[in-house]
């Protein structure tokens, strides 16, 4: 009896220490998220007043002005139409472009596909980084800086997406597809039919990355974006910190407002977001 | 089924039909390919010859000067410039401290957040939340944390220190990185927490057991079955984070501009101010070249550790 009652007491205490270091990590991953929440409806000059003592985590007098600034000031409500065009694009041509190509050279072999394969695998090698300022020099020769096509263009076809839909493709097995042959239908029609459906998993892995991806880009806007036009929200978030008078109520309310839509779109898929990233990491 | 050509003898149907199924998919094949092969070819492939073409040049953005060849004259300017040893050290020092720390700290979450415990999905995607955060957003937030006078980073350790320690962080020549480490961490640690959870769960529940009646201790466990079976996604993880340490720029942009006294520029702010702000295109292509020799040494050397583990 003795030795059971100690045994779970032990268990009952390291599941206490457990949830113990586990709220404690909690907070230090969630500390900033709430710092710009509750500074986002505070009045300007409180949000650095409050910002060394637990006052920082509690909105005072609510104010909603900052949101109406960040509109008026940093012009919010075009830079996020600016964002949401590039992505949607981004996101939406890309899982077309990359699956069809994926698709291909899993399925359909042709001459020389299996060296394009390997071409692929050697392409995701090369960061963005690596190839900007030479892709500066040819759009600026092509006048295409301070537009939306040259925020979308580059970023269509991705060659790691192409190989996790490669590797998808191959695991699935070939039943239907085949049958759909029999049935008469073309590679097209397969495809639309049979595969897109199936894809489903893929189609959201490649979808939450790139879209993750796309939207908080930095580097590429600050080379060929010049104007509120085209200026996606990471840009005109770097420019408006840097825009005096400084208002951090307003610089809050942007941040907010700009990661709003990514966090609502986490909370409710959050299970695909956690397998997105696992799965792109089971590719070594 | 639904095709209405003629029908040809049954013989000839045998022979001429699966070859020109063959070819007709080969063909489909092709063009599924094209629209991505197309794309890739003009902004990722041509932009990379053209970096190591333009890297012997003099070319400048948008300049009416003649297009010469200057031999390795960039690459010789570019590694004699304090600037860009200052910028890669920098690189070199924030990958030594975060590769270790992040993937230890990654590791010791997932393993936290592997735990049957009631809410840990709850924890899961609380650790995962500034992964979601903008990189941009992020940092603007902790430039307030970090503010000198009045940032929860110093009420913090004033707290804990009972008024003895404080730091200028992004002010300071000495804390300034750091506190763009620190911030890093917390930002990225998530995702490659999730990297390694998902290896975790690979693991046959069989060999825990097995060693458990062997009388292994949980530590004895973790070391002799969770790390070697966790080899390859850990070797994976050290990659891709050494590799984002020598890509790093978002943070700095925002943050730092490099500052104080360049203490905080990166190899790609350094490429950012030489190829953009001076527009010497040439120049700036050279420091993109010599980034994508050190992405491809770090590349060769986890291929070479994976292989390893295969035989």
């Amino acid at each position: 009896m003795a030795a059971i009652d100690e045994t779970h007491s032990g268990v009952r205490r390291h599941r206490l220490t457990a949830y113990l270091v586990l709220i404690a990590l909690a907070v230090f991953f969630l500390f900033p998220v709430a710092f710009m929440v509750s500074g986002a409806f505070k009045p300007d000059d409180e949000v650095l007043a409050d910002a060394d003592s637990l006052g920082a985590f509690v909105p005072s007098d609510v104010t909603t002005e900052n949101f109406r600034d960040a509109f008026d000031r940093a012009s919010f409500g075009r830079l996020f139409v600016n964002s949401t065009i590039v992505a949607v694009f981004v996101v939406g041509f890309g899982m077309i472009v990359n699956s069809l190509a994926g698709y291909g050279l899993a399925r359909l072999p042709f001459r020389g596909s299996r060296l394009l394969v390997l071409a692929v695998v050697a392409l995701t090698i090369i960061p963005l980084e690596a190839v900007a300022i030479p892709l500066l020099f040819i759009v600026s020769e092509l006048g295409w800086r301070d537009t939306y096509h040259v925020q979308i263009l580059p970023f269509i076809a991705n060659p790691l997406f192409i190989y996790l839909f490669y590797t998808f493709f191959l695991g699935v097995p070939k039943e239907l597809e085949e049958a759909a042959r029999i049935d008469g239908a073309g590679p097209w029609t397969t495809f639309i039919r049979v595969v897109v459906p199936q894809a489903r998993p893929a189609y959201a892995t490649v979808g939450v990355l790139s879209f993750l991806f796309i939207w908080g880009q930095l580097l590429w806007p600050v080379l060929v974006t010049s104007s509120t036009d085209v200026r996606p929200l990471p840009l005109g978030l770097s420019i408006f910190v840097a825009q005096p008078p400084i208002s951090w109520g307003d610089i809050m309310a942007f941040a907010l407002m700009m990661t709003a839509p990514l966090l609502v779109v986490f909370i409710i898929f959050q299970r695909w977001f956690v397998r997105s990233v696992a799965r792109s990491g089971l590719k070594g | 089924m639904t095709t209405t050509l003629p029908l040809p003898a049954a013989g000839e149907v045998a022979r001429a039909r699966p070859r020109r199924r063959v070819r007709i998919r080969g063909i489909a094949g092709f063009l599924f390919t094209l629209p991505a092969l197309g794309l890739l070819l003009v902004f990722l492939v041509t932009p990379f010859v053209l970096a190591i073409g333009l890297s012997f040049t003099n070319q400048r953005l948008a300049s009416p000067i003649p297009l010469r060849w200057e031999g390795f004259s960039n690459y010789a300017d570019t590694l004699e410039d304090p600037g860009f040893w200052k910028a890669f050290f920098n690189n070199v020092w924030f990958a030594a401290v975060v590769v270790p720390l992040q993937t230890g700290l990654a590791l010791l979450l997932a393993v936290l957040v592997n735990q049957q415990l009631r809410a840990i999905r709850v924890f899961r995607a609380i650790y995962f939340t500034p992964v979601v955060m903008i990189m941009a957003v992020s940092a603007t937030i902790w430039v307030l944390i970090y503010s000198p006078d009045r940032g929860m980073a110093n009420a913090f350790l004033r707290a804990v220190s009972f008024g003895a320690l404080e730091s200028d962080w992004l002010d300071s020549t000495t804390m300034a990185l750091p506190a763009v480490m620190i911030m890093s961490i917390w930002q990225g640690v998530g995702f490659q927490m999730i990297i390694i959870l998902a290896g975790l769960q690979e693991i046959p529940a069989e060999l825990y057991e097995a060693s458990a009646i062997d009388g292994a201790s949980r530590w004895q466990q973790f070391r002799h079955v969770t790390l070697p079976m966790l080899r390859n996604t850990l070797i994976f993880v050290v990659t891709v984070t050494s590799i984002l340490a020598f890509r790093l720029f978002d943070q700095i942009w925002v943050m730092t501009q490099g500052e104080p006294l360049g203490n905080t520029s990166t190899m790609m702010f350094e490429m950012v101010q030489v190829g953009f702000e001076r527009q010497q295109i040439a120049r700036g292509s050279a420091i993109a070249v010599i980034f994508f020799l050190i992405v491809l040494a770090v590349t060769v050397v986890q291929r070479a550790l994976l292989k390893e583990e295969r035989y």
